[in-house]
């Protein structure tokens, strides 16, 4: 390090003036070059009985406002890798391989991500990508991953409409999401429907699918409105849903981060509660959230997921024990934190099946592959989606949530056929043509 | 009628947040001419003190003392952050009088610190640090004070500062090994700060209906107005900081402490702070990027008012807060339900809250082009200087 040559100049009476800054730089210098050390530690589990390693990348925003999130995703992740390396790491050609993570920092910033998959896939050399949160990051990745050839696995519920050779999608789309949950509000809840969302691609791109769709089956939109990401003024949307709302309805909201903290908040003091008639369906809500937004003022509100901690099932049960277990009694499990952990497991055994890492032969083996995710039994489709099960379920005063109707397993349907401009078309990657991914049937 | 009585109150409402996040910065940007970047940190850490109050008064024997937690949390919080500006100021901004330059990007790296400091500090870390200052400050206390007097000092004196850097990190590293006291206090997750029952119902006046928090934010709001004003017209110590506002030599040569000044204007702007924290866990998120999203919206109104007006801050304030939910919720369209295609599609464009902030900064930029000095410009002998 170069503190002795720091402390040389230091010791000369010309500078002898600054010493405070530098200091400052160098207790600094010191402290990084410490934690450098500490972080740096050796590998516990090495030494095991393995014939190679394959390295795979892990890139989730670890900084910055989607921390929050992505942490819990990653982790996840990590779990998985740690179990299945556990149980004797993946078979290739009769040898046993160690899955070693290679972990970026996507920062919450969206060319970030398209800088650290670049460097993961040429300078890192990794199999595949497991990462990213909000569709913009991933829109950023995509141009890299198509670029490279390379292969991306995305954990998150999103808008749908895409449906790229080099990703693998293991989140919901709005068929498995959004549209059963209209469906549900309108058989159930009531007709007039208000949206509210955050000011970016998927709540606007959610909400149109879902003005469609409300054309389709009889539903009626009274207003929508955005709000910038962060913002957490929310008067002025109080305002509209009472005008439009007098006596109770539907509110749709597709609100990301922080905003939903000041909107229910708010909501619930200016009387807009479920005990008043409002019924009001949350997309981005998970387990998680609730925790951190309070579950006074989200009880009786409602949430559509593919997975929640409160599923009663043997497979369910043992991933929130083995989560807890691993990262503290406090934690809960969710369906992002799901779907991220149940990918890991498909593109293992998608290799074990090919009997290679290597990407291209991973995707063609891929279709077809089959894990007792803790959500059920979740199968590869054509179309790099998975089969999920769509559950609707109400907040409980502890934070966890009823879940009041089981709709099974779902086919995921990568262009929406309520949007006119992508009605009719599909996506299937078993095909041999070269509009694979969007062509009409 | 009920529109105007509903925007008029929505208006204030908004207002008085921020009235409330800006007074702060008001008292410090406005009469000492600091660009505080960490004014919303020092909001945040208000916030935290409000959470750790809620905490203590959640279980055990004050269980019962719940529903007025919130008065105690606001002195708390108008101490703790006063307090944490005070060390500001002593350590750093002290240093950068006459640099604005130099102290916004100061004070700006200072709020990156408090935002990561409050994601990471667990009892290790804590104790590393405290361990490493209270060394680094006592070794020179303690040691002959010839030793300091010499040409090597400064390399004695960094080599102390390394030596306690070391012992503190080390500390918390082995403390770290235990668990429980490796456990970060708060975490990069947001908390959850659980207004009293009171705070979360409201009161209809004929059609009118008003959630208590925001009348609650309104009247704290007035409170600390009147509070201000009072102290800076009316105080001795008032008079000394408007004197060092208006003329710092002059006050010198008179015998005002002029630095014992700086240190409480600074104290009672970053206890402001404190309090606007407190009151907005009664309205929104709280976690380490608090400040973030109103540190924009407090200089605005601030620039906006006129630089060391208080009045100019508070109409300002005001002026934002209508005009933001007049254009966001679209109620001209209700009140001229007639009015003509291309304008009504103009105001249906506005009426979402990401637009309606848009047109809010276009309005104040070309305001501030026709009238730079803001609203209430300042006049007298500190404009010339």
């Amino acid at each position: 390090m170069k503190l002795s040559s720091l402390q040389a100049r230091l010791s000369s009476p010309k500078t002898a003036g600054k010493t405070t800054l530098r200091l400052v730089g160098g207790a600094t210098a010191l402290a990084t070059a410490i934690s450098l050390v500490a972080c740096g530690g050796g590998d516990k589990s090495a030494g095991g009985n393995f014939d190679g390693e394959v390295k795979v990348g892990i890139l989730h925003s670890r900084s910055g406002t989607m921390a929050i999130s992505e942490n819990t995703v990653a982790e996840a992740e990590l779990m998985a890798i740690d179990e299945i390396n556990a149980a004797g790491g993946i078979t290739i050609d009769g040898k046993k391989l160690k899955i070693v993570p290679v972990q970026e920092d996507g920062a919450s910033d969206w060319p970030t991500f398209a800088e650290k998959a670049k460097k993961l896939i040429d300078q890192d050399q990794v199999a595949v990508v497991f990462g990213g949160w909000t569709s913009a990051s991933r829109k950023a990745m995509l141009p890299v991953f198509e670029a490279k050839d390379h292969f991306l696995f995305y954990p998150i519920q999103y808008e749908g409409q895409e449906c790229s050779k080099n990703i693998f999608y293991s989140g919901a789309t709005p068929n498995q999401q959004a549209e059963p949950a209209v469906e549900w509000l309108l058989k159930n809840k009531g007709k007039n429907f208000f949206l509210v969302g955050s000011d970016y691609v998927y709540p606007r791109t959610a909400n149109t699918i879902m003005k469609e769709q409300l054309k389709a089956q009889g539903g009626k939109l009274v207003g929508e409105d955005y709000l910038p990401l962060g913002n957490t003024e929310v008067a002025p949307i109080i305002a509209k849903i009472k005008q439009a709302l007098p006596k109770g309805g539907v509110i749709v909201n597709t609100l990301n981060g922080d905003s939903n903290v000041a909107f229910f908040k708010q909501m619930k003091a200016a009387g807009i509660t479920p005990a008043n008639g409002y019924s009001i369906m949350s997309f981005s809500i998970a387990e998680e959230e609730i925790a951190a937004i309070g579950p006074e003022y989200l009880e009786g509100t409602y949430a559509a997921w593919n997975y929640f901690q409160s599923l009663d099932t043997p497979a369910s049960k043992k991933f929130t024990a083995a989560f807890k277990a691993k990262y503290g009694d406090k934690r809960v499990t969710n369906d992002p934190a799901e779907a991220a952990y149940a990918m890991v497991y498909l593109w293992a055994k998608g290799a074990e099946k090919a009997n290679s890492v290597d990407d291209n032969k991973v995707r063609e083996a891929l279709v077809g592959v089959s894990f007792d995710a803790p959500e059920g039994t979740v199968t590869v489709q054509p179309n790099h989606h998975i089969e999920k099960l769509v559950l609707i379920g109400e907040v409980k005063k502890d934070g966890m949530f009823k879940i009041l109707e089981n709709k099974g397993f779902v086919k995921p349907v990568a262009w929406n056929q309520f949007v006119p401009e992508t009605k009719g078309y599909t996506c299937d990657w078993t095909q041999k043509r070269p509009d694979a991914g969007k062509y009409k049937l | 009628m009920d529109l105007l009585y509903d925007t008029l109150f929505n208006g204030l409402a908004i207002g008085s947040v921020l009235v409330l996040a800006a007074l702060g910065l008001a008292v410090v940007f406005g009469l000492m001419g600091v660009i505080n970047m960490a004014h919303g940190e020092l909001m945040m850490i208000g916030a935290y003190t409000t959470y750790v109050v809620q905490n203590l008064f959640k279980t055990g024997p004050l269980e019962s003392l719940f529903p007025i937690y919130i008065l105690i949390a606001i002195p708390a919080a108008f101490l703790i952050s006063g307090l944490a500006g005070l060390l500001l100021e002593k350590t750093v901004i002290r240093r950068l009088y006459g640099r604005p330059l130099e102290t916004l990007l100061a004070t700006w790296g200072v709020s990156l610190i408090l935002q990561q400091f409050v994601r990471s500090v667990s009892t290790a870390f804590f104790v590393g640090l405290l361990v490493a200052v209270a060394i680094g400050v006592i070794t020179p206390l303690v040691s002959p004070p010839a030793l300091w007097q010499k040409r090597s000092s400064p390399l004695l004196r960094t080599g102390s500062w390394v030596v306690a850097g070391a012992i503190g990190i080390g500390l918390a590293s082995a403390l770290g090994q235990v668990m429980v006291l490796d456990t970060p206090w708060f975490s990069a997750r947001n908390i959850d700060v659980t207004a009293p029952e009171w705070l979360r119902e409201s009161i209809s006046l004929g059609s009118l209906n008003m959630p208590t928090a925001r009348l609650f934010i309104i009247a704290l709001t007035a409170v600390c107005l009147l509070a201000v004003n009072r102290f800076l017209q009316k105080s001795v110590w008032g008079i000394r900081i408007r004197a060092v506002t208006q003329n710092r030599s002059m006050s010198s040569c008179l015998g005002i402490p002029t630095e014992q000044v700086d240190a409480l204007t600074f104290l009672v702007g970053s206890g402001l702070a404190g309090v606007a924290g407190a009151a907005l866990t009664l309205l929104g998120p709280v976690g380490p990027n608090l400040g973030g999203s109103y540190i924009v919206d407090c200089f605005m109104v601030v620039v906006l008012g006129g630089v060391g007006k208080l009045a100019g801050t508070l109409v300002a304030a005001l002026g934002i807060g209508v005009l933001s939910f007049v254009i966001g919720s679209g109620s001209l369209l209700v009140v001229w339900p007639t009015m003509p295609v291309a304008l009504n599609e103009l105001v249906t464009f506005f009426a979402t809250s990401s637009m309606a902030k848009v047109l809010v900064f276009a309005l104040v930029v070309l305001f501030l082009q026709i009238r730079p000095a803001g609203l209430f410009p300042q006049k007298g002998r500190m404009v010339e200087a």
